[in-house]
């Protein structure tokens, strides 16, 4: 069958897709939860005020889905629960990751990207994803700063800096 | 062969310009964080509604219609009690969002979003009206066509998909970048309802049917075998 393309999402999805619920992948007070901040800017370093993104986590310390828009500073925050390692390819051993949609105005099809963990070092250096960036900077990209209260993940789409996206 | 889907950057509609990564993304094989997703319902965000019409205390303005169709997957196998979301502007062209400064009315009896699950057959069905086409400042007289934003989750993340539903015949295509920002002509056609009128309910709401097939794996097709879902 041939594919449906993808369309914007454009600047006023806010009428249809948040839910009061939706920044939580576990409910508040589950044991283990942490809050995954960060801010989306574009190619000129200006926040995203109209952009959203969606988590997903398959692995088997919790299962979940979040959705968050941001604000008017480019900024979300969902509440997670930090995954175990994920089956990989061939046998091996994917260190715990998010898998990240973006959605905004301007992108006519979701960029994808990997939320890691910077407290997982020893699983992502031997992750088959993060091994595969070259360039530790690049690399970075890829991996959420723990924090006070849970992990920082920044989004830039465009220009340096710029987040790598994933296609598969 | 050219692309179903829209190059991120895209020169003709403004807001790429800052927004489309600059970087070709990294290819990596899908494992099972790509090959699982969602089973979302009411649990999750409440009360599912799919009848646009009946959210406030009268009937909105404008030309009723129902809009069907199915959700399937790329081998044609319907895509079942997967949530299908729609928003949309009212009949006047108007989005119930404080950033639409378009100065056509609001309608105190549209909201203009709604929500439901496909059935076994991967159907749905939205009853709404019909939203008006409405000006943008992406270039000298740009006016969007008439469309209905829908977002669809499939059973995997890899099927994930937001688009636009146009309608048949409308003029403004020619002049519209967004969708002409997919390359392929016979994929545009896709995104353009049929009118159906099987589906017209005689003395009440004209219908189209809006078929949505999803790309990407899943992990259920893998696991068919063993796992009889």
């Amino acid at each position: 069958m041939n594919e449906t393309p993808s369309q914007t999402v454009g600047p006023y999805f806010a009428i249809g897709l948040p839910w009061p619920e939706g920044p939580y992948a576990v409910p508040a007070g589950t044991p283990g939860a942490v809050w995954l901040r960060g801010q989306v800017t574009d190619g000129a370093g200006d926040p995203i005020g109209d952009a959203m993104l969606e988590t997903w986590q398959s692995g088997s310390e919790g299962r979940g889905f979040a959705r968050c828009g941001t604000d008017d500073d480019g900024c979300y925050a969902i509440l997670f629960r930090k995954p175990g390692p994920v089956p990989g390819p061939d046998g091996t051993t994917q260190a715990p990751h998010l898998a990240m949609s973006v959605f905004a105005r301007g992108l006519l099809h979701r960029v994808v990207t990997r939320v890691y963990f910077d407290d997982e070092a020893e699983a992502n250096a031997a992750d088959p994803v993060l091994t595969s960036v070259a360039e530790p900077d690049r690399r970075a990209t890829l991996i959420a700063e723990r924090g006070d209260d849970g992990y920082r993940f920044d989004i830039r789409l465009q220009g340096e800096g710029e987040t790598v996206f994933l296609a598969f | 062969m050219l692309d179903v889907h829209p190059p991120l950057a895209y020169d003709g509609y403004l807001s790429t310009r800052l927004r489309a990564p600059a970087r070709s993304p990294l290819v990596i094989p899908a494992t099972v964080t790509e090959l699982t997703g969602p089973a979302l319902g009411e649990r999750d965000f409440g009360k599912l509604d799919n009848d646009l019409t009946s959210q406030h205390a009268g009937e909105p303005l404008g030309e009723r219609i129902i809009v069907h169709g199915r959700v399937l997957d790329r081998d044609g196998h319907p895509v079942r009690d997967s949530l299908v979301e729609v928003w949309q502007a009212n009949a006047a062209g108007r989005y119930m969002h404080d950033l639409d400064r378009h100065p056509a009315p609001l309608d105190p009896n549209f909201s203009g979003a709604g929500r439901c699950l496909t059935d076994a057959e991967g159907r749905y069905r939205f009853v709404t009206v019909k939203p008006g086409a409405y000006p943008w400042k992406n270039h000298h007289n740009a006016w969007r066509p008439a469309h209905i934003h829908f977002s669809l989750f499939g059973r995997a993340f890899t099927q994930r998909l937001v688009t636009q539903m146009y309608f048949p015949g409308d003029p403004l295509f020619s002049q519209d970048p967004i969708f002409n920002s997919v390359p392929d002509p016979a994929a545009r056609e896709r995104m353009i309802s049929r009118f159906d009128l099987e589906a017209t309910e005689p003395e009440w709401a004209l219908a189209f049917q809006f078929d949505i097939v999803l790309g990407g794996a899943s992990a259920s097709v893998f696991e068919s075998d063993e796992d009889d879902e």
